[in-house]
């Protein structure tokens, strides 16, 4: 395996940047992913059949709680990065660590905003608009949930191999991936809650 | 005993008895036959955990023929069955099921997986590389295509084929009036084949931007290797759609969501949308690639080079960015307006010029060239008159005010058929005859191969050409029999005489691949068509690294360059090759999918959720995994290349 | 051109050539038109193709011949573009302009109310619901000539599509909205009707029977309609939802009063049946779950 010393550790060999090329690939099927659940949704948003609307369920709180810890998120794993490019194994996995919980304690109010629909009358079940909500969100927090698993690997397997151009490319790529479902948080942010609360 | 009623057909035959028998006894048989060979251990290592591109091309265009074979037999019974009128050889549930599968394993399991054959085969020999960007991954779709192709095949055995149509419209998929597990058949099953085609799309478009030899610019890629280029990109972008809308059909059909139903808000018409906007750039993802074979096919049997290069590529990108602008041409009766109904009108439409030129610059390949009527040239020659009169139909069914006498018709049928089958079957059948002897070592017989293509040409013609007349007589697509007054006989007798022509025609592929293991000969070196692009560079059989050396690029006929014009391709010493190590991992996750296919379908969550669980674990484990592969030292090669003829 | 399409069909027109009403006529016009366009292509393509494997192939060419190199030409590839581009654009402005003559009423029949019929699936046979006339028919539908139809269509559970050939076009009959077909009859006679979208077991029987008479005739079938017909009950028409055939069956009153139709999209109706349809959804609860 070669090593290019020239580029940053993540791009320095054929395979690390084949990877990252192929992850910005992924990711462009990943907005068609949700351009499609999107679409959906604003489709079938106003078809409420005999269960609630959007302004009926839509709270302000735990939406902001969600948004700020998700953001925040973003911004720790950028330090992270940054932390494995100065080749600061410690405080980047204390930033990866960080990152994590967030994504923990976002996924956690969440579980609680589904659970107060479903006892408000709005499941999954109810009409075409719960329908294309709950399988928007639930997609991104899916990937969210995927993501905390898959971060944990990295992060173990930064602890015990360090930082090499094959963990910092994992690493690397999977900023990407968590800063992607940030986007489309921004994205359901706005369409989809501030919209449905005005 | 209850429980094992979940898997009874609903509707019975003797056909179905007798299938469900002869897939007992061949499975029976194949496992017998490897334990009694002594095989169990070579089908391990050389094919289930090979992550080599030219074994998986091979396994892909092995299940491609199976499957065809699958088709084609849902085709024949078809068309005996509207033979004449009145038929009672099927009844309508049996029809409905058989033009349903007909559909969906022509397409998603015959013609998917032979373009991903080419696809596997030839862009990394023909870009001068050792193998795909990700082969792991590669080898992961392949086993993931063969389990959504598995589970689809063992429908109309266990539990009872879907019978909603290829196109699966909701609310007729729906639970309310498709109550076998049919229908879950189709989406979990496609579901599953169609991630497998997404990981692909990543593969070959990572592996096509970066792993091209020095020197190869992408103007100077092979044209072959620009059609699969675009066609992955299509699929990149295409497949996410199908993904979400067959996700909302499962959910529907398994926990009574109200995406597509009739009620609670629910709406129908979304499915149809969804199903295409992926379905219409799918075709293009099928006929992009066949392109691009005739191109290699018509630039050799004509000894010139391909003519119009830039205007070929410019044409598959315009085709490709307009293939997402068309869908609605698909239902323009569905009552959206005279101007929603004009705009797509006139997209459609202009995917005629950009497919116009490329017709033209084929024949402008053959001007002035010196043409060689070999099997892959008549079937590129019988593509060009044949798919222009299928496309043509395309312009003519684009204008939506006369769609609305022709859509859902037989025309409708007549017209996807012959753009399909000159199109996309005929470009695989000169494909699979032109690169055969790359891969097996000796050439399929001519004679055969002609009598093949005769045999597929006029029944062809015969099968289709009357459905372009009943069509504008009244005949719908899809009814399992019509009555003598309607005056149908005559022409679908004609259409079953056809098929007949086309049922021989295909069988006597199967006698040639046997004939010629038998008789030809295994002394035809590596370049029997005296071809112009890289992959013919390579030795028969292509060693496991592909080139020696990576090969020095001078244009987009390098080869040629390097046999006619003294151009060096392989320069420099032979330095040692890292390839990847095999891996049981790929199988392994398709057996895991199948098995959660299997469970959802039937609603056994237990298993499907350990099944689940169990692909994520098999995700950890690639993850932590710490394999960097082997390296081939310099003297292997030496002696590799020294056994094959010399070195490259 | 006919004469082609009369011989390979046995000597009777083909039904979609075989316009009784203007809407089909545009679109017989639009066929042919597009034919004769379609057929200069082929055969230019085929000739092309024919004269230059005749004069390049292998066989007839000496042995040392080499084909010259030859990348392009632009003035080739302009004309191979333009040409196409130039057919299409005629082809779109005819096409265009053949869309808002479907959508509207037939030309020349714009003074003339005209008659509403509610056409409904079910599986798998037709209700005709004569709102005006206050009279039901199964799968058969009488007609008057020379006098626009509007009609009104929908379905009760998978989506089917209308369709008279020889009247005109088809259009989908869905379960949540109503669509709109114009057509009109110039001739009296009897034609071949159809649902043309597969809804599964009883498709292929899913037809039904047109006769075209004039005005006069057509209002004394209806008065005969009203003098010995029964009314449809909502029971009776319950049961006529259940999947099955049926044959041709009359009655006075529509469904509409205790099944209405899924009409509430702003662009299938005007104003005035709006505001009709939302007195009626402030009377009653719609029914929107399909049988």
């Amino acid at each position: 395996m070669h090593i290019d010393h020239s580029k940053p550790l993540e791009y320095s060999t054929q395979q690390n940047q084949l990877n990252i090329l192929g992850f910005w690939i992924f990711l462009g099927a990943e907005i068609m992913l949700f351009a499609t659940l999107f679409t959906a949704y604003f489709t079938l948003s106003a078809r409420t059949g005999s269960g609630p609307t959007p302004a009926e369920i839509f709270e302000i709180t735990p939406v902001l709680i969600e948004t700020f810890v998700l953001l925040t998120s973003s911004f720790t794993i950028g330090l992270g990065i940054h932390a494995m490019r100065l080749g600061r194994k410690n405080a980047m996995m204390t930033f990866f660590g960080i990152t994590l919980l967030l994504g923990l304690c976002f996924l956690g109010t969440e579980i609680i905003e589904f659970m107060t629909y479903y006892h408000e009358g709005a499941t999954y079940q109810t009409s075409a608009f719960t329908a294309a909500l709950m399988t928007t969100l639930g997609t991104h927090g899916g990937h969210v949930t995927l993501g905390l698993f898959w971060g944990t690997f990295i992060i173990l397997q930064v602890k015990k191999r360090g930082i090499t151009p094959e963990t910092a490319n994992k690493s690397f790529i999977f900023s990407l991936y968590w800063h992607f479902l940030d986007v489309v948080w921004i994205f359901i942010f706005s369409f989809i809650y501030l919209k449905g609360m005005m | 005993m209850e429980f094992l009623e979940r898997f009874a057909i609903p509707h019975p035959s003797p056909a179905i008895y007798a299938s469900m028998v002869a897939i007992a006894l061949v499975s029976i048989g194949i496992v017998a036959g490897l334990t009694y060979f002594k095989k169990w251990g070579y089908l391990w290592r050389e094919w289930l955990t090979t992550v080599d591109h030219k074994k998986i091309g091979i396994m892909y265009l092995v299940s491609a023929l199976l499957m065809l074979f699958r088709g084609g037999a849902d085709a024949i019974m078809m068309r005996a069955q509207l033979s004449a009128p009145d038929m009672k050889l099927l009844d309508a549930q049996h029809y409905n099921e058989i033009f349903t599968t007909h559909g969906v394993v022509m397409i998603i399991f015959m013609a998917m997986p032979f373009i991903f054959a080419f696809m596997n085969l030839i862009v990394p020999l023909q870009i001068g590389a050792r193998d795909v960007a990700f082969p792991r991954l590669n080898a992961l779709s392949f086993w993931l295509f063969f389990a959504g192709a598995m589970l689809f095949n063992i429908s109309f055995v266990i539990g009872g084929s879907p019978d909603a149509g290829w196109t699966s419209y909701f609310p007729l998929a729906g639970n309310d009036f498709s109550e076998s597990v049919g229908t879950n058949y189709y989406m979990l099953a496609i579901q599953i084949s169609g991630i497998g085609s997404l990981m692909t799309g990543i593969n070959m478009c990572t592996t096509i931007l970066k792993m091209r030899a020095p020197g190869m610019t992408l103007m100077k890629m092979p044209m072959f290797t620009w059609s699969a280029f675009i066609a992955n990109v299509i699929i990149v972008f295409a497949f996410p759609v199908l993904t979400v809308a067959l996700l909302m059909g499962t959910t529907d059909r398994l926990f009574a969501t109200n995406f597509f139903t009739t009620s609670n808000g629910g709406m129908d018409m979304l499915w149809a949308n969804f199903f295409w906007i992926w379905g219409h750039p799918e075709v293009y993802i099928l006929i992009l690639p066949a392109f691009g074979l005739y191109s290699e096919i018509i630039a050799t049997f004509s000894k010139r080079n391909l003519y119009g290069y830039t205007s070929m590529v410019a044409s598959m990108v315009l085709i490709s960015l307009l293939s997402f602008l068309v869908w609605t041409h698909h239902f323009f009766t569905m009552g959206q307006g005279a101007l929603t109904n004009s705009i797509f009108s006139i997209t459609t439409m202009a995917i005629a010029v950009p497919t116009g030129v490329k017709i033209f610059n084929w024949l402008f390949t053959m001007w002035k060239g010196k043409i060689r009527f070999t099997t892959p040239m008549l079937y590129s020659v019988a593509f060009i008159p044949l798919f222009t009169i299928g496309g043509v139909t395309g312009v003519m069914l684009a204008m939506s005010a006369a769609d609305y006498q022709y859509h859902n018709t037989m025309f409708l049928v007549a017209h996807f058929h012959n753009t399909i089958i000159p199109g996309v079957v005929f470009a695989m059948l000169a494909g699979l005859t032109y690169y055969w002897p790359k891969f097996f070592g000796f050439m399929l017989n001519e004679k055969i191969g002609k009598v093949t293509f005769w045999l597929l040409t006029v029944g062809f013609v015969l099968a289709f050409f009357p459905m372009y007349i009943t069509g504008l007589d009244g005949q719908a697509r899809r009814m399992y029999t019509y009555s003598e007054a309607t005056g149908f006989g005559a022409l679908n007798m004609l259409s079953f005489v056809g098929a007949a022509l086309m049922a021989i025609g295909f069988v006597t592929i199967v006698y040639n691949v046997y004939y010629s293991f038998k008789n030809s000969s295994r002394d035809i070196g590596s370049d029997p068509w005296d071809a112009r692009s890289l992959e013919w560079a390579t030795h028969t059989p292509v060693p496991e690294y592909n080139f020696a050396r990576t090969p020095q690029i001078s244009s987009s006929e390098t080869f040629w360059d390097s046999k006619k014009n003294g151009h060096v391709l392989f320069k420099g010493e032979i330095e040692e090759i890292h390839m990847p190590n095999n891996s049981g991992v790929p199988f392994v996750m398709g057996i895991i999918f199948f098995i959660a296919g299997f469970s959802f379908i039937f609603g056994l969550w237990v298993p499907a959720v350990i099944a689940l669980i169990g692909i994520f674990v098999c995700m950890a484990m690639r993850s932590f995994e710490k394999d960097h592969g082997r390296h081939i030292s310099v003297k292997e090669i030496k002696e590799t290349e020294e056994k094959l003829g010399g070195a490259k | 051109m006919m004469a082609l399409v009369f011989i390979l069909s046995g000597c009777e027109p083909l039904l979609v050539f075989d316009s009784k009403g203007p809407q089909a006529a545009r679109q017989a016009n639009d066929i042919l038109l597009s034919i004769g366009i379609m057929a200069v292509i082929v055969i230019v393509v085929m000739v092309i193709l024919a004269y230059i494997l005749f004069k390049y192939r292998a066989s007839k060419l000496p042995d040392d011949y080499e084909p010259p190199h030859i990348e392009g030409n632009k003035w080739v590839e302009l004309v191979c573009v333009g040409i196409p581009i130039l057919i299409v654009a005629y082809l779109s402005f005819v096409s265009v302009k053949s869309n808002y003559i479907v959508e509207s009423t037939p030309e020349g029949y714009e003074n003339q109310e005209p008659l509403v019929v509610y056409a409904s699936s079910s599986d798998w046979k037709w209700h005709f619901s004569y709102p005006e006339e206050d009279i039901e028919t199964v799968n058969y539908l009488y007609i008057p000539t020379d006098r626009p139809i509007e009609f009104k269509l929908y379905a009760y559970g998978p989506i089917s599509s209308f369709w008279i050939p020889q009247l005109g076009g088809q259009k989908y009959a869905m379960s949540d909205m109503v669509t709109t077909l114009h057509l009109a009859a110039d001739e009296a006679g009897e034609y071949m009707g159809r649902n043309a979208n597969f809804s599964g077991k009883g498709f292929a029987e899913h037809s039904f029977n047109v006769t075209a008479m004039s005005q006069a005739d057509f209002d004394d079938w209806v008065e005969e309609v009203h003098e010995t017909a029964e009314p449809l009950t909502e029971d009776q028409f319950e049961k006529l939802l259940e999947p099955g055939h049926l044959g041709q069956m009359t009655f006075t009153g529509t469904h509409l009063e205790f099944s209405p139709a899924p009409e509430h999209a702003h662009d299938s109706m005007s104003e005035e049946e709006m505001e009709d349809m939302e007195d009626m959804e402030n009377m009653e609860h719609m029914d929107h779950s399909g049988h």
